[in-house]
């Protein structure tokens, strides 16, 4: 299903951040780095990502729920998962993956965690969109696809099998 | 000083969110095992190299403790300081008349000084509902044992000891064992395992140690010990409080020993993979043997440290529920 003309599939976009990653950390010479996916979008395009590179990369997982920087207005997200890393991040080359890139702001609480685990050698960013729509100085390494939506419009990746994008239209549903 | 009528009015938001946490009553299940989850993921923080989320940066926690604790208020404290919440502890020894003066002056003070959560342990029943209910808008009120009433934290970190070690609440049955008439602790106990589903809540005491009425509570009543703990998969010990005790409850503590005490051949009536739990601090040789204590079921250490995880769980979900009900009356 194609929700806007110019949006590609999920699986087109892995393709092309799968090759891109790869070339990138061989051209840095990084030769195993740790991926982190933030939960629960991130971490499913980590795993789709590692099994197109045909790679054995270590995989963790990350919640940022105890960092957000909304705890004040928004409270506790009551589905919080534990944050799993498999290894020491002090020292490591890692590799951030979010599925939709929008503010800035989850980025920013994954950063603040992961340097509670310790100090990393490098952090690349890795998201499968951008909605360009940001609030913060951050930006992705590597994107699959950089749109525009609509005022209101958001876009949820759900999965992990398949990994399909859906439209949610904010004022529809009475949350903006 | 009488409760209020409904708990489950006082300790939730009008969305049912946790804004205080003063005892097990009128919280439904599905709030209880949110706790558990929440604390689930606090309790594994302990691979970070810093030791700390930033959830309640620039909030500040005033430990309230008119009763002696020690770990209790310990586990408090390092709870609050992981969730990189201030802390401020004041001891407060204070006689039973002079109370509702005492109290009302010191939270009037803490009040002035913008505390956000207020943990409270209170040799009183109902104090903690007494100061939520009367005294402090907007702060969270954390009960950290009210007299014979409830210890809900307490209650909760054996709740999650449970969950580890055995998975599932259904099928289980526990047995909680010994002085049970002065514990506010069994009392939390009894509703959050009857809440959670367990199979089977048995209680195990002499006659004078089990109070009026506790047989309403839905638990199966016990006064010989090799009959109440057969086959089950929980044994909670309680500590037998000589400090509350008036009266001739027991003959003596080596008779209370030899009948209620936890042994190894006592524990070899219960399942062969049942935990001991004890809340602590343990008696040795009044109501549980050392060698039970330190033996390979006993998980009372881990109970020590799964109660910060629990409490930072309570900590932060009942700041986030004042939070939120204080920004949809603004």
């Amino acid at each position: 299903m194609s929700l806007t003309p110019e949006l590609l599939q999920p699986s087109v976009l892995l393709d092309r951040l799968a090759t891109a990653l790869k070339s990138r950390m061989a051209e840095q010479g990084i030769e195993e780095p740790l991926l982190v996916g933030i939960y629960t979008g991130g971490y499913w395009v980590a795993e789709a990502l590692r099994k197109r590179m045909q790679v054995n990369w270590p995989l963790g997982g990350l919640d940022t729920s105890f960092y957000r920087d909304d705890f004040s207005e928004k409270g506790l997200n009551p589905g919080v998962k534990s944050s799993n890393l498999p290894l020491a991040t002090k020292d490591r080359h890692l590799i951030l993956v979010d599925d939709v890139l929008m503010s800035g702001r989850t980025i920013r609480a994954a950063m603040n965690e992961l340097f509670d685990y310790g100090r990393p050698a490098s952090i690349t960013l890795v998201t499968l969109l951008d909605l360009q729509r940001r609030e913060l100085p951050i930006q992705p390494d590597l994107c699959g696809q950089a749109i525009d939506l609509a005022t209101g419009q958001r876009i949820k990746l759900s999965g992990p099998d398949p990994l399909e994008f859906n439209l949610i239209n904010l004022k529809e549903e009475g949350q903006a | 000083m009488s409760y209020p009528a409904n708990p489950r009015d006082i300790q939730l938001t009008a969305e049912g969110q946790l804004k205080h946490f003063l005892s097990i009553s009128g919280l439904p299940k599905s709030l209880l095992t949110e706790i558990l989850d929440t604390a689930e993921s606090f309790a594994n923080m302990g691979e970070q190299s810093v030791k700390k989320v930033p959830l309640l940066r620039g909030k500040t926690l005033v430990n309230l403790f008119f009763e002696n604790s020690t770990r209790t208020r310990a586990t408090f404290e390092l709870a609050a300081k992981r969730l990189s919440a201030d802390v401020l502890n004041l001891d407060i020894k204070t006689s039973s008349t002079a109370k509702g003066e005492t109290l009302m002056d010191t939270l009037q003070n803490m009040e002035a000084m913008h505390a956000d959560l207020f943990v409270v342990r209170h040799a009183d029943s109902g104090a903690a509902h007494f100061i939520a209910s009367q005294v402090t808008p907007q702060v969270a009120i954390i009960n950290a044992g009210d007299g014979r009433h409830a210890h809900p934290t307490q209650a909760m970190l054996d709740m999650f000891t449970i969950r580890r070690h055995k998975g599932d609440f259904a099928g289980l049955k526990v047995a909680i064992v010994g002085d049970i008439l002065h514990s506010r602790v069994a009392r939390s106990q009894i509703r959050a395992l009857t809440t959670l589903g367990v199979e089977e809540v048995r209680l195990v005491a002499p006659n004078t140690l089990l109070p009026a009425g506790v047989e309403d509570l839905g638990v199966q009543l016990y006064t010989r010990m090799e009959e109440g703990i057969r086959d089950v998969d929980v044994v909670i010990m309680l500590r037998l409080q000589k400090e509350r005790m008036s009266g001739a409850l027991l003959p003596s503590e080596s008779e209370y020993y030899r009948l209620y005490g936890l042994t190894n051949d006592k524990l070899a009536y219960a399942h062969p993979d049942a935990i001991v739990m004890h809340p602590g601090p343990i008696n040795r040789g009044v109501e549980i043997e050392s060698a039970v204590a330190d033996g390979p079921r006993s998980v009372i250490l881990q109970q020590v440290g799964y109660g910060i995880a629990i409490r930072m769980a309570v900590m932060s979900m009942a700041v986030s529920g004042q939070m939120q009900e204080r920004s949809q009356i603004s």
